[in-house]
């Protein structure tokens, strides 16, 4: 199986699992009401109490954006999750396996979608942002950078989801196994908080929560600041937040990517 | 295309696949000669879909070999996988996609150019009758048109080897009859077929050789001629009016059968197997007649699957069906 059928295979997967959910929009619906809701909530319900007294809360909301980013990114993971478990119960996959195609096109090719996804969310996101206040501050590049930090991201995780998509026995087992680690993936970090109020073993979590490095790094490089008055995080992985967040999607990468392939070949031959 | 020199386009031996305790296969052996049609026939969890999925590298099989198309399945599969189509148990379509972008989608998988993909695609809609439904989503296709869609994906790389597990499962006498066509149709290419069917009337009308499963094991195997004059032909059944008459009519049905009528009180009824087909009908009524018995009706029954289980293993396709649950 050379490389340009497998490069070729998986943007035939790509195509198809886009064209997918192009088919039901509603989608974008489900994807995007959670992080609106988590927006509105954390902005203007809970803003006024994390943000500090004093502040008319604008401040916490352009803080806010980068984690809310990251936040929805993560949980289109879960596509990917269900999407496998999907395409596993109704023999999809079965029929990709009988064909003489390459094994790791069929993951690409489901990773790689839900990258297109994840710009269509990420639109709609930001104009929600910009729509509350929040400013990109930074140069053009850096801002760039930014959103490819949180895909890159986003990618890194979406692997983690291949696997669990198809090591859960069913689309329901996988719609909660899918979503049930991102609450403390994406709480127990600075998405939301300062990180330096996390007590204890929280902190440490947090601070070395691949998700914090990958949230402080856009929000540096959107320019966007912590609220006036807030502690800044120290330690190696806050101070050189954009490689740790790097390193960390490739460490993940390189860990799921042939657990995921491994499992496609065992699950299958069931 | 496959099969140099005479050599079998499909050939098994000794395949076995255990689930935990389950036995799914049980050393199967079977030959598909290249342009021919083999039916694998059996009941509910004889282990046909198994067979199917290791031949068509799904599966590794515990033991024995399998070649198909030239190819090893478990050294090459990737070989194996260019020159067979197969059609699932299940129509695997993708149902959020049209008919046609489901065939180009295979198409463009088998490695296809976007354009010869394309032309493929449009072909195997026409040939399918399916060329008005092509640009709707399939989700709204009816299980024969899914079916036919499925088959359609099987053939998009004229495949020497097409497997198909169950192709008329759940499709209604029409749809049937329609599938039985395109796979003549598809025979008289000259492509090499295996098809499943827990029918035996299908296996007669389509295929050249019949191989029996029950249990992973092969019972039988031969023509369906051969096969049914195994079981010695048809089965001739009579109702009569009293159960009283049941005794002079089993008597009757002993003479003009082979073996012993079975005969059952609640229902009046008696059959037994017969030979000589109608002959056997008009002997029974005359003799039936010449008594005084009034039947009140009467039937020539071609043999079932049932028959043939009954025959073989001395046990009914149903109590086959409740032992592997
Ligand atoms: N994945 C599996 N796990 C456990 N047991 C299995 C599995 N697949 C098949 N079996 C068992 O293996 C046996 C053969 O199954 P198989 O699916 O090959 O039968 P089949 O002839 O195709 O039946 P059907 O007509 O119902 O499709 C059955 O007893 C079945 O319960
Ligand atoms: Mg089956």
């Amino acid at each position: 199986m050379n490389v340009t059928k497998m490069f070729s295979d998986a943007g035939v997967v790509t195509w198809r699992n886009v064209m997918n959910v192009r088919r039901n929009p509603e989608w974008l619906l489900g994807a995007t009401a959670f992080p609106i809701m988590f927006v509105l909530m954390f902005a203007y319900v809970f803003g006024g109490a994390i943000g500090g007294p004093g502040a008319d809360g604008g401040e916490y909301r352009e803080f806010l954006i980068a984690g809310i980013f990251a936040q929805t990114v993560a949980f289109n993971s879960s596509y990917t999750v269900i999407g496998f478990a999907s395409d596993l119960q109704k023999g999809i996959i079965d029929r990709f396996r009988a064909l003489p195609m390459s094994r790791l096109a069929v993951i690409l090719g489901r990773t790689t979608a839900d990258q297109v996804l994840s710009v269509v969310v990420l639109v709609v996101m930001s104009i929600c942002g910009l729509l509350i206040g929040w400013r990109i501050r930074g140069s053009v590049v850096d801002a760039v950078l930014g959103y490819l930090m949180i895909l890159l991201f986003a990618f890194a995780l979406s692997w983690v989801g291949a696997y669990i998509g198809l090591i859960s026995r069913s689309v329901e087992v996988a719609n909660s196994a899918g979503l049930i680690w991102m609450f403390p993936l994406t709480f127990i970090s600075s998405a939301f908080v300062p990180q330096e109020s996390l007590p204890g073993v929280l902190g440490s979590i947090a601070d070395w929560n691949p998700f914090t490095a990958a949230v402080n790094a856009t929000r540096d490089l959107f320019g966007n600041s912590s609220p006036a008055g807030w502690p800044e995080p120290s330690g190696w992985p806050a101070e050189n937040a954009a490689l740790y967040a790097v390193l960390s999607c490739v460490v993940i990468i390189a860990i799921f990517a042939p657990l995921a392939t491994a499992q496609y070949r065992k699950v299958a031959s069931k | 295309m496959s099969g140099i020199n005479g050599q079998a386009a499909v050939s098994a031996r000794g395949l076995a696949k255990s689930y935990g305790s389950t036995r799914a296969l049980d050393g199967v052996d079977l030959d598909v000669q290249p342009g021919r049609v083999l039916g694998l026939l059996g009941p509910n969890g004889a282990g046909k879909t198994t067979t199917v999925r290791i031949l068509t590298t799904l599966l590794k099989p515990d033991a024995g070999t399998a070649v198909v198309a030239g190819h090893d399945v478990v050294a090459e599969p990737d070989a194996v996988r260019r020159s067979i189509g197969l059609s699932g148990q299940y129509a695997a379509v993708d149902e959020n996609l049209t008919g046609f972008e489901n065939l180009y989608l295979v198409g463009r998988l088998y490695g296809k150019k976007k354009a010869a993909a394309r032309t493929r695609a449009r072909e195997l809609l026409t040939r399918f009758q399916l060329e008005e439904a092509a640009d709707r989503p399939s989700k709204g296709y009816s299980g024969g048109m899914r079916r036919r869609l499925d088959l359609a994906g099987a053939l998009v790389a004229e495949p020497a080897v097409v497997i198909l597990d169950e192709p008329t499962t759940g499709l209604d006498p029409r749809g049937r009859i329609e599938m039985w066509e395109v796979i003549k149709e598809l025979v008289a290419d000259g492509t090499t077929v295996l098809l499943t069917t827990q029918y035996l009337e299908e296996a007669d009308h389509l295929a050249d050789s019949i191989v029996v499963i029950d249990k992973g094991k092969v019972i039988a195997r031969g023509t369906a001629d051969e096969l049914k004059s195994q079981i010695g032909g048809e089965r001739l059944e009579l109702v009569v009016s009293e159960p009283a008459e049941l005794v002079a009519a089993a008597d009757v049905l002993g003479q003009v059968g082979v073996g012993e009528p079975a005969v059952d009180e609640h229902t009046r009824r008696a059959d037994v197997l017969v030979d000589t087909g109608p002959k056997a009908l008009v002997e029974a009524l005359r003799l039936l007649d010449a008594r005084g018995v009034v039947v009140q009706d009467v039937a020539l029954h071609r043999p079932t699957l049932d028959d043939v289980f009954l025959s073989l293993t001395g046990h009914a396709t149903t109590q086959a069906e409740e032992v592997s649950r």
